[in-house]
């Protein structure tokens, strides 16, 4: 039998790579579980909690936002899950709920939804979030509590809980209390920088837990962020840039003056470096499209990081070059777009680029 | 990228590796398809202007017998595909969109397959190059792997262009997914194509000639290379198996590393590019004195029972080939062509044409339900990455969708995008970056006219 058939019309190519900006969205987040799971390893219920409400603030933000314009729900991309579970890599696991809140609506209501939402945000959602609470509450930001300590599964930190719009109780009291070693609350840039006090490269790189606060353990960065470098869903380019130029420079300082400045292994695997170069930078959305423009976006980052570490008045440098890597990202596009082909061969000189 | 190409080197940058769904139909002979009841010549189915009609309603042709001449130097004359009567010269449906006119034959029940019409050339020998244009434009040779550019244009020399072609590029990539018409001619007609080849060569005035084919036809690589052994003037060469190899400005980069600049020819850098069907056909109809009647169709897709290659006499409806191949009717997508540059039908009365390589059914089952959601560019950089014009489809999709067309050809490059399809195939936000170009193209030259 031969039936009228129903025919289909549709503009070509008529085939699809089975990627979507869901499934890659998916993939970023798999790659984050780990890093997600051993915060929550070594901090317990009050990790947990936070993780819950800056989830919680994200994504309620971004339907707020979405029913406000009209649309269509946009939950689904993952993405919003994505900046609340970098944001809360950033803060303090002891940081007041409210405070965490105030990040999540920050950094999805300011740092995306206000520059048109997903694709059009110039500067990575997290670290606006980030930028804000170091802003709008510096003691809470930067003071860590004490990791592994006892009993964190069953008992929350005794400033997780405070009201909002409060000055939250210090947490120093009870961090030498609940620490086994003596705990200081400064982070291993701290010690360096105030003190020149040197954290054992080793514990930065396998995160071995200590009286004082390491960040991510640096291979399990490395191994979360080659995954998704692998299933070409990262340009490796970035990470590899920053960290090469972070190297690089904080080992020429080393070399010309090794008492007064840390070893570029030491500047690498401690702080937000890592994090920072393989899961915020490469935020595809802020990052330039071109090949050489991303390396040279990537070696931005770097050395401002360095500059900031080792000249400025912070510890860490990362989240502001980020930043500001991502405002340069329209520049570096510009000037990198890539030659067409054939344009070197043109009778007529070079066409395009700057001019 | 093959370790292959990386020692040979005999690849293009960029591109893209869809899967090549060709198991189907690569092992299937040519087979020749009955006669239709009814055939439908377009005049216009080769770029140029369209042949003009030299035979009236109601007039007895036979197979092989001019039924249009060409209407210029940029045209080619047709051909009679089945003994028959002339019904009617009307506007009828055509895959690119706009009806056009037509001679449309109905086919006498016991139209045989024997030729009975041609002038055989008592001089093939020494004829002069232009002799040889004019007996290649005489038997209606067109670009048979779907541009459909009349083929002795490109092998003329221009009266006022001084560049010598040196090298005849013989297109044998067959990139396109599904595809493998092109396969088989090289598997079943090599000595044609080397008859071919040797009346190109003469006829465009190069010294030699290479023959491109992708690196997952080894056989096809095989039995040419076997053909060619006493033609020291004629290479075999592999080329990685990526689409679009088969573009003629990738292949030419990759087997002589010569670029094209932006709206140039091949012949600019000393180039001409023929497919190998072209090339078969030419080497069958020149010597012989006929014109260009049928081609190789492969035909395949979920829609079909029977895929495989068969020679279709041009003319032939959509309806008729896809029957033969076991297409039952149902709710599916037609496209002429590959799935990656082919248009899609919306008659089944289109017919096939010079330029129509494949025709692929993708039934119900193989369609999405409903259509893909479109996010917005997420600057993922894929079709950076895969654009092998160089061109920047991220930027210039944002553009089109900001209505910047005139930026878009000015400071990106737009002109130089030939619809390959590689950046829509791998944006994640299901972006459909071809049509917003081809949107933009049509505005652009509206404003320029």
């Amino acid at each position: 039998m031969f039936r009228k058939p129903q025919i289909e019309l549709r503009a070509s190519p008529h085939v699809h790579a089975p990627q979507d900006v869901v499934s890659i969205m998916r993939n970023v987040v798999l790659a984050i579980l780990p890093i997600e799971a051993w915060f929550i390893w070594q901090f317990g219920l009050s990790a947990i909690l936070l993780l819950a409400v800056v989830l919680a603030a994200c994504l309620l933000s971004e339907r707020l936002v979405a029913w406000a314009r009209g649309q269509s729900s946009p939950l689904g991309d993952y993405s919003a899950v994505i900046t609340a579970m970098l944001l809360v890599l950033t803060v303090p696991p002891s940081l007041p709920l409210w405070m965490g809140a105030v990040a999540g609506v920050v950094a999805i209501g300011l740092g995306k939804a206000f520059f048109g939402g997903l694709g059009y945000n110039v500067f990575n959602p997290a670290l606006v979030g980030r930028a804000f609470v170091q802003a709008a509450f510096p003691v809470s930001v930067n003071t860590w509590p004490p990791a592994m300590f006892e009993g964190r599964f069953s008992s929350l930190m005794p400033s997780t809980l405070a009201a909002p719009f409060t000055h939250p109780a210090d947490i120093s009291a009870w961090g030498l209390k609940v620490a086994a070693d003596a705990y200081s609350g400064a982070t291993p840039l701290a010690l360096q920088k105030f003190q020149s006090q040197q954290v054992p490269l080793l514990e930065l790189f396998a995160g071995s837990h200590a009286a004082y606060v390491t960040g991510p353990p640096a291979l399990l960065i490395l191994v979360c962020g080659l995954y998704l470098a692998l299933r070409r869903m990262l340009d490796w380019r970035i990470p590899l840039s920053v960290m090469a130029a972070a190297a690089a420079l904080s080992g020429a300082l080393w070399l010309y003056k090794p008492e007064a400045y840390p070893d570029p292994l030491f500047v690498l695997t401690s702080g937000g470096l890592m994090l920072g170069a393989w899961f915020m930078a490469t935020d595809m959305v802020g990052s330039p499209v071109t090949r050489t423009g991303a390396i040279i976006f990537g070696l931005l980052i770097g050395v401002i990081t360095v500059i900031i570490r080792l000249f400025g008045g912070m510890t860490e440098g990362v989240m502001y070059a980020i930043l500001l890597g991502n405002a340069a990202t329209p520049l570096i596009e510009f000037y990198t777009q890539p030659k067409t082909f054939g344009a070197r061969h043109a009778r007529r000189g070079g066409k395009g680029g700057a001019s | 990228m093959g370790i292959f190409s990386i020692i040979s080197g005999r690849t293009f940058r960029h591109g893209i590796h869809p899967p090549q769904h060709k198991a189907a139909t690569a092992g299937k002979p040519i087979r020749r398809l009955d006669f239709p009841p009814r055939l439908i010549v377009h005049l216009n189915q080769f770029i140029g202007r369209p042949a003009r009609p030299i035979v009236r309603k109601g007039q007895e042709v036979v197979r092989g017998e001019p039924i249009a001449e060409p209407a210029g130097f940029v045209s080619v004359p047709l051909y009679a595909p089945a003994t028959g009567v002339v019904r009617d010269i009307k506007l009828m449906p055509t895959a690119r969109g706009p009806r056009a006119q037509a001679i449309i034959i109905d086919v006498h029940e016991a139209s045989t397959q024997q030729v009975l019409y041609s002038t055989p050339p008592n001089n093939l020998a020494e004829m002069s190059r232009e002799e040889l244009v004019a007996a290649i434009q005489r038997a209606g040779l067109t670009g048979l792997g779907g541009a459909a550019f009349p083929t002795h244009v490109k092998y003329a020399q221009p009266p006022d262009d001084e560049t010598q072609v040196d090298t005849l590029v013989v297109n044998g990539a067959e990139c396109e997914p599904y595809l493998t018409a092109d396969h088989r001619v090289m598997l079943e007609e090599p000595q044609d194509i080397v008859t071919g080849i040797e009346i190109a060569l003469r006829a465009c005035g190069a010294k030699r000639a290479i023959i491109g084919i992708e690196d997952n036809k080894r056989d096809a690589y095989e039995v040419l290379k076997e053909h060619v052994k006493d033609h020291p003037e004629i290479e075999v060469a592999l080329v990685e198996a990526k689409y679009p190899q088969g573009a003629e400005k990738m292949l030419i980069k990759a087997l002589l590393g010569r670029e094209i600049a932006p709206g140039a020819l091949p012949r600019s850098v000393g180039v001409v590019v023929s497919n190998v069907g072209t090339l078969a056909q030419m080497g069958r109809l020149v010597p012989r004195g006929e014109g260009l009647i049928e081609r190789v169709v492969t035909v395949a897709g979920e829609g079909v029972k029977r895929p495989g290659n068969y020679r279709v006499p041009i003319g032939t409806p959509a309806r008729f080939v896809l029957r033969e191949a076991g297409f039952e009717g149902a709710h599916a997508e037609i496209i002429f062509g590959g799935p990656m540059m082919g248009n899609d039908v919306a008659s089944l009365d289109t017919p096939v044409t010079m330029g129509v390589s494949g025709i692929l059914v993708r039934d119900d089952k193989a369609l999405p339900r409903t259509e893909k959601r479109i996010w917005p560019c997420i600057k993922c950089a894929r079709c950076v990455e895969a654009c092998p014009m160089y061109l920047n489809p991220s930027m210039l999709g944002q553009l089109a969708q900001a209505g910047q067309y005139e930026v878009m050809e000015e400071r990106y490059n737009l002109l130089s995008c030939f619809e390959c399809g590689c950046c829509a195939y791998v944006c994640p936000s299901n972006i459909p970056l071809v049509q917003l170009f081809r949107v933009a193209k049509a505005i652009n030259s509206e404003k320029g006219d």
